[in-house]
């Protein structure tokens, strides 16, 4: 309780309180003016503060990205100078790495940077799934159940499909996108828009199509928590069939040249 | 017992922040269920333990799981909370800043209500002092549902109520807030809402209805445990804990 009480009583936080009713707001146009400090300037930097304060400081980024960790939105490193770290942005880096060490301490969670242009981190599950038969854990919670499906058939007909394969395929499912469903409600806002905000899909206009037509292809999320092996595997099941008899998806989810994913997934 | 932690422990971690409550049997049902995949030691009376653990490392993060009892069934729950801010962080991206303001006059009408509840009609009246924008009759009716699905308010027959949850997390903020208004039940020193209160006006002293339950059960002629006056109301049966296992 003194924690609590010091902590209210601190500058920060009143400031942070101030700004809170923000935190959904983009900061697009503030990458500008942030330029990552050099390793001397965090060094100098961290002299003028105590650990304390770092401290403090970090605690409020974990914060941060777990407010938007519950929605799976992706934090963007100008909206997390510009909404937390502020004053502190000359040891940004140091905090960050503070940050990143108690997701994996603690949490299991593993901080990726998942565009390093635009510099967008999100979280990722450190510990491994508990069955090692099915994806249980995703097949508990409805939603993930459905983007499992999802995953499944862009991955089974080599990583990209046609927008209506993917209805189709739901609709035998009996998830129609053009009717109300009482799970998931607006199955098609669901499918196009919060799954490709939390980037386990890719959403993209197919060129030169007329009507208009879209396609589907795992977004950066996915490639990082979800496990090729794994859904091969719970397809092997569904079908009865050995996960080898799909060569080219078994090659695609065991490969060596996978290197990349096979370090950073999260399900391996 | 090691103050390490392990993935264990992280799992359970992981599993509170997905859920935000769960009840004493839930709690021991996860506990056994992340030792059992990290191939930990695990004694059912050991689960304190094991969540302290987990405190010690939440703790610079200004986060705890807290146990608190439910008002409604005199059970123990678990919940994840967050002690940053004493104010509503966790609601802050939720909710527009006049909605926060609405659950804050909800707030001071249970607080300030006998029996811890707070109408709909009395809700829907108390936005007309708003300061900030000024909730329609709809989006006033549309927010009361998204706060009980939300798990902060609960509902029924058209009257509101703290939820177990809210009432563990925001327990040092209503005690701050409302110094001069809380109660606080006699029998387990808790921040009490829906009580009985003793009729001897010089003592008026409050008990929780689970508690009263629990403290008077068995007892022919209940008198209060502070004055000794005669306790003249009626003594709720005592609530087992459901075995069912709900997810
Ligand atoms: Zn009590
Ligand atoms: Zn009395």
């Amino acid at each position: 309780m003194t924690q609590r009480k010091r902590l209210s009583n601190s500058p920060s936080l009143s400031q942070n309180k101030r700004q809170s009713g923000s935190f959904m707001t983009q900061g697009d146009s503030e990458d500008a003016t942030f330029t990552q400090p050099s390793t001397s300037q965090v060094q100098r930097g961290l002299e003028k503060v105590t650990s304390a304060q770092v401290d403090q400081k970090t605690a409020e980024v974990v914060q941060y990205f777990l407010v938007k960790d519950q929605k799976k939105i992706p934090v963007r490193r100008a909206e997390l100078v510009k909404n937390v770290v502020k004053e502190y942005r000359n040891i940004y880096p140091e905090i960050l790495k503070r940050a990143a060490r108690i997701f994996d301490q603690v949490f299991g969670l593993k901080l990726v940077e998942i565009d390093n242009r635009n510099h967008m981190y999100i979280l990722v599950n450190n510990l491994e799934t508990t069955d090692s038969a099915s994806p249980n854990e995703w097949l508990t919670n409805p939603k993930m159940g459905l983007l499992f499906v999802i995953l499944s058939v862009i991955f089974m007909k080599g990583g990209v499909v046609r927008e209506n394969l993917i209805w189709n395929t739901l609709k035998k499912l009996r998830v129609d996108q053009g009717e109300k469903h009482e799970e998931f409600g607006d199955v098609r806002r669901v499918v196009t828009d919060e799954f490709v905000r939390q980037r386990y899909l890719e959403y993209l206009r197919i060129p030169h199509t007329e009507p208009l037509e879209h396609e589907f292809r795992w977004g950066q999320r996915a490639d990082k928590e979800v496990s090729k092996a794994k859904i091969l595997e719970f397809m092997g099941q569904l079908h009865e069939q050995e996960p080898q008899s799909w060569t080219q998806q078994y090659r695609d989810a065991y490969s060596l040249s996978q290197g990349a994913q096979a370090t950073t997934s999260s399900l391996r | 017992m090691s103050r390490q932690m392990g993935d264990s422990h992280r799992r359970f971690l992981q599993a509170m922040m997905g859920r935000g409550i769960t009840d004493e049997q839930g709690a021991l049902r996860l506990y056994q269920h992340c030792c059992e995949t990290h191939k930990t030691q695990c004694a059912p009376d050991k689960l304190d333990d094991f969540i302290d653990t987990i405190n010690s490392k939440l703790q610079p993060m200004f986060m705890q799981i807290r146990k608190g009892m439910s008002e409604d069934n005199g059970q123990q729950y678990y919940a994840l909370v967050n002690m940053a801010e004493t104010e509503i962080t966790r609601m802050t991206s939720d909710y527009a800043d006049n909605e926060l303001e609405l659950f804050r006059k909800t707030m001071d009408l249970i607080v300030s209500s006998e029996n811890g509840k707070a109408s709909s009609t009395e809700i829907l009246n108390s936005t007309d002092s708003m300061t900030s924008k000024k909730l329609k009759k709809s989006e006033t009716e549309h927010l009361l549902n998204r706060l009980v699905n939300d798990k902060w308010l609960c509902e029924k027959h058209g009257e509101y109520t703290l939820s177990t949850r809210c009432i563990i997390e925001m327990e040092p903020y209503i005690r701050a807030m409302y110094q001069d208004q809380v109660k606080v039940c006699h029998i387990c020193h808790n921040i009490a809402f829906q009580c009985q209160i003793c009729e001897n006006p010089t003592c008026g002293i409050k008990i929780h209805n689970p508690c009263v339950a629990r403290y008077f059960k068995g007892r022919t002629e209940p008198h209060c445990p502070a004055c000794d006056d005669f306790w003249p109301h009626e003594i709720p049966e005592v609530r087992r804990p459901h075995t069912k296992s709900r997810r």
